[in-house]
C-alpha cells in the first residue's frame, strides 16, 4: 500500500493526502493506494497543491503504519521525535 | 562585547523586511517552492522532518544576557519551549512555523541578532575559542578578529555564491579550543620573532564525507593583511573549486587535488596583487574594534568553598583557569545524564541569563561541545553560582568527560539523516554514568553524527559514532583516535557497523580497555597509538 505525504507549507508539519484531495495530520485518515498507477496519478495531482504543501512523495504503508526501506524515518515523521527532548516526549519507534 | 552600529542595524532590519515580503510571496503563490527555497535558506530556514528549523547565528559564540533572554523568549513564544545549541556555536529552533519566522527575525533584530549566512554557499558564522578573552593560556584575544571577519564577510558580494559553504575558525591560544585544523580556514594568533602579532594560516581542513586536516599555508600573516590574505584564499577557491560535484566542492578537495604547495603558490600570487591595497586594515580600525573587548577587572575577594563533594567534582571538571586574578571560567554542561545534548529549555536560558548578569559581567558563551560558558566568574562567587545552577538542573559535573557527548539532531529531526543520534547518545550517557568509570578515564571525547555530513564531529572524536542505514535498520560505525583541537587527527574505523545495543556496549568496552592498558597520565589517543587498534577491536567484537 502507498500513501502520499508532504510537509504543510505554513508550518512544516507532516501531512498525508486524503481521498477528497485535502490533507490530514493523521495517517489512518489518508487515502491508501494498492496500485502504482493510481498512486502516481494522485501524486501528480498533489503537485498542484503547492500553496498548501511542500514536496509531496509516496511512502509504503502496511497495516496503517509506515513500512519498507524508510520505515524508521517515516515512523518518526508520523509520531514525532523518538527521544528528541524532554519537551517533545518519548515515542517508541 | 561588540555593539551594532547603524550600518549593522540597518542591514539586519532591511533583510528582515525583505524576508517578510518573500514569505508573503511564497504563501500567495507569487514565488514557487523552487524559487523560495534558496531565499529561505539564506535566512536560516530549513525544512526538516516534522517542521521548519530556524538556525540563528551567535557570532563567534558570544551572547549577552539580554540576547540569551531573547532566545528564551523565542523558544517560549514561537517554539516548544526549548532551543538546541549546535556544534557551530549557533542555536536552532526545531518547531517554528514559516508564517512566524519574520516576526521571530524582528524580535531577534531588537537584540542585534539574525539568521543571515547560517546556510547557503557563503562564509558562515566564524567560530572561536569559547574561553576567548578569558583563558589563562591565551596569547591574543581572538574576538576582535572574529568581529572584523564578520563585518568583512557579511553580504560579501564576491563570496555569496561559493562552490560550497565556507567556515573559518580562529584561536588565540596554543591549546586551540576551536578545532582550527578541520575548518576551511583555520587562523592561529601567534607572535613572530620580533614579537609582532599575526596569524598562522591553515587551509583545506574539513569533516564530512572526506575528512582532512588542514595544512599550514602561511606561518605568519601580519594583522593589517588579514583580510587581503583571506580574500586571496577565497578568490583561488571561488575560481578553481569544483562546482560540478556537490561532494567535491569544498576547499579541502581543491587543496588536496592541487597539493598544498601549488595551492599556497596561487594564494600567494593573488595576495601579492592585493597586499597594500584597499583591504589593508588601518590600525585605527583594529584598535576601534579591539576597544569593544576589554578584560574584566581582577577580583580580590577570597574564594569561598562549598563543603560538598558534588561541588568539588564540579569545581574540578567545569571550572577553568582565567587570565585575570580572582576570576574563573565556568562551563555549564548541557549534558545531563540521559539528556539531549545541547538542548536548553526557555527557563534554563533565562536562569543562565540571570546568572550571567549576577556573576559574569552579563556575558555568556556557546561552545562547539554544545555547552554554555560563563566566562568571567569571580572565584569568590563560585559556591553561590553552583547552588543556583544545581537548583536549575544545570550543574552536571562532566565538562570534557566521556558523558559530555557531542551529538547532532540525527534522524529524530534532520532530513538528511541515515540514523538517529540522540537516543544512542542518551543510552551511552546513561551507561557511562552506571559504569562509574568516567572520572577515572578523565578527559575523553565521544561524538555522534547521524550521517556522513558529520555535524556531530564524529571524525575528530576519541570515540566517534556514525549512524548508517542498512536496509531500513540503524547501525553505528565506530571510529577511534580522532582529535578535534590542537594536533587534529581523523579517527579510524574499527570494523563493521554495530547494532544500537552493541554500539552502546562497545563504547563502555573501549573505555574499560583504555583504563586497563593506559600507563599513568596517558591520554586515550596516546594509549591507542602505543598499543594499536587490535586490543580494542578484539574487545569490541569478542
Ligand atoms: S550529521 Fe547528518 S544527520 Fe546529523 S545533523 Fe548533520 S546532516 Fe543531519
Amino acid at each position: 500500500m502507498k500513501v502520499i505525504t508532504a510537509n504543510r507549507l505554513a508550518d512544516g508539519r507532516v501531512v498525508y493526502r486524503c481521498k477528497n484531495g485535502g490533507w490530514t495530520e493523521t495517517l489512518t485518515k489518508a487515502e491508501q493506494f494498492t496500485d502504482d498507477a493510481g498512486a502516481d496519478a494522485a501524486l501528480a495531482e498533489a503537485a498542484f497543491d503547492h500553496l498548501t504543501v511542500v514536496g509531496p512523495y509516496l511512502i509504503d504503508v502496511e497495516e496503517q503504519k509506515p513500512s519498507g526501506q524508510k520505515i524508521v524515518r517515516e515512523r518518526i515523521r508520523e509520531t514525532g521525535p523518538s527521544a528528541g527532548s524532554l519537551h517533545t516526549g518519548l515515542v517508541e519507534v | 562585547m561588540y555593539r551594532y552600529d547603524d550600518i549593522d542595524a540597518t542591514l539586519v532590519r532591511e533583510r528582515t523586511a525583505q524576508f517578510r515580503e518573500q514569505v508573503g510571496a511564497r504563501l500567495s503563490g507569487e514565488l514557487t517552492e523552487d524559487q523560495f527555497k534558496p531565499l529561505r535558506l539564506q535566512n536560516g530556514v530549513y525544512l526538516q522532518l516534522h517542521a521548519y528549523m530556524l538556525r540563528v547565528a551567535i557570532p563567534y559564540g558570544v551572547l549577552s544576557a539580554a540576547q540569551l533572554r531573547k532566545l528564551a523568549h523565542v523558544a517560549r513564544t514561537y517554539d516548544k519551549g526549548y532551543g538546541h545549541f549546535t556544534t557551530r556555536q549557533n542555536i536552532q529552533y526545531n518547531w517554528p512555523s514559516l508564517v512566524d519566522v519574520p516576526d521571530i527575525l524582528d524580535e531577534l533584530a531588537e537584540v542585534d541578532m539574525h539568521a543571515i549566512q547560517t546556510s547557503g554557499n557563503c562564509i558562515r558564522n566564524t567560530t572561536t575559542d569559547p574561553f576567548a578573552g578569558a583563558a589563562a593560556d591565551e596569547v591574543v584575544d581572538p574576538r576582535p578578529w572574529c568581529e572584523l571577519i564578520r563585518q568583512w564577510s557579511t553580504f560579501h558580494p564576491e563570496f555569496s555564491f561559493l562552490p560550497r559553504k565556507f567556515k573559518i575558525a580562529v584561536t588565540g591560544s596554543p591549546a586551540d579550543r576551536a578545532a582550527i585544523g578541520v575548518h576551511d580556514i583555520g587562523l592561529q594568533l601567534v607572535r613572530n620573532g620580533e614579537g609582532e602579532v599575526g596569524f598562522a594560516v591553515f587551509a583545506g581542513g574539513g569533516q564530512g564525507r572526506t575528512p582532512m586536516v588542514a595544512p599550514e599555508i602561511s606561518s605568519f600573516v601580519a594583522q593589517r593583511d588579514l583580510l587581503a590574505y583571506l580574500t586571496a584564499i577565497l578568490r583561488v577557491y571561488n575560481l578553481a573549486g569544483r562546482r560540478d560535484n556537490l561532494y567535491k566542492a569544498r576547499i579541502k578537495i581543491l587543496v588536496n587535488d592541487l597539493g598544498a604547495d601549488e595551492f599556497t603558490g596561487q594564494v600567494e600570487g593573488e595576495f601579492a596583487r592585493l597586499k597594500g591595497g584597499a583591504l589593508t586594515l588601518p590600525q585605527e580600525e583594529i584598535d576601534r574594534v579591539k576597544a569593544f573587548f576589554t578584560d574584566p577587572p581582577a577580583d580580590d575577594r577570597p574564594a569561598v568553598l562549598h563543603p560538598s563533594a558534588a561541588f568539588s567534582r564540579w569545581r574540578l571538571w567545569n571550572v577553568k583557569p582565567h587570565k585575570v586574578p580572582g576570576r574563573a571560567i565556568v562551563v555549564i554542561s548541557l549534558k545531563p545524564y540521559g539528556g539531549t545534548a545541547g538542548d536548553a529549555s526557555a527557563e534554563q536560558m533565562d536562569v543562565v541569563a540571570d546568572l550571567a548578569e549576577q556573576f559574569s559581567l552579563g556575558e555568556v558563551r556557546v561552545t562547539k561541545e554544545q555547552n554554555l560558558v560563563l566566562p568571567h566568574v569571580a572565584e569568590a562567587d563560585l559556591a553561590e553560582l553552583y547552588a543556583a545552577l544545581e537548583a536549575a538542573g544545570l550543574a552536571t559535573a562532566n565538562a570534557g568527560l566521556a558523558s559530555d557527548i557531542v551529538c547532532c539532531p540525527g534522524l529524530d529531526y534532520c532530513n538528511l539523516a541515515n540514523a538517529r543520534s540522540i537516543p544512542i547518545s542518551q543510552a551511552i550517557s546513561r551507561a557511562i554514568e552506571e559504569s562509574g568509570l568516567e572520572e577515572a578515564a578523565g578527559e575523553l571525547t565521544i561524538k555522534i553524527s547521524g550521517c556522513i555530513n558529520a555535524c556531530g564531529h564524529h571524525h575528530v572524536a576519541n570515540i566517534g559514532l556514525l549512524g548508517v542505514d542498512k536496509k531500513g535498520e540503524e547501525f553505528y560505525q565506530l571510529t577511534l583516535g580522532g582529535i578535534a583541537d590542537g594536533e587534529a587527527a581523523i579517527g579510524k574505523i574499527v570494523g563493521k557497523g554495530l547494532d544500537p545495543d552493541h554500539a552502546v556496549r562497545a563504547v563502555i568496552t573501549v573505555i574499560r580497555a583504555y583504563l586497563d592498558a593506559r600507563t599513568e597520565d596517558e591520554s586515550f589517543v596516546q594509549t591507542l597509538s602505543r598499543i594499536g587498534f587490535e586490543p580494542f577491536k578484539e574487545a569490541i567484537y569478542a
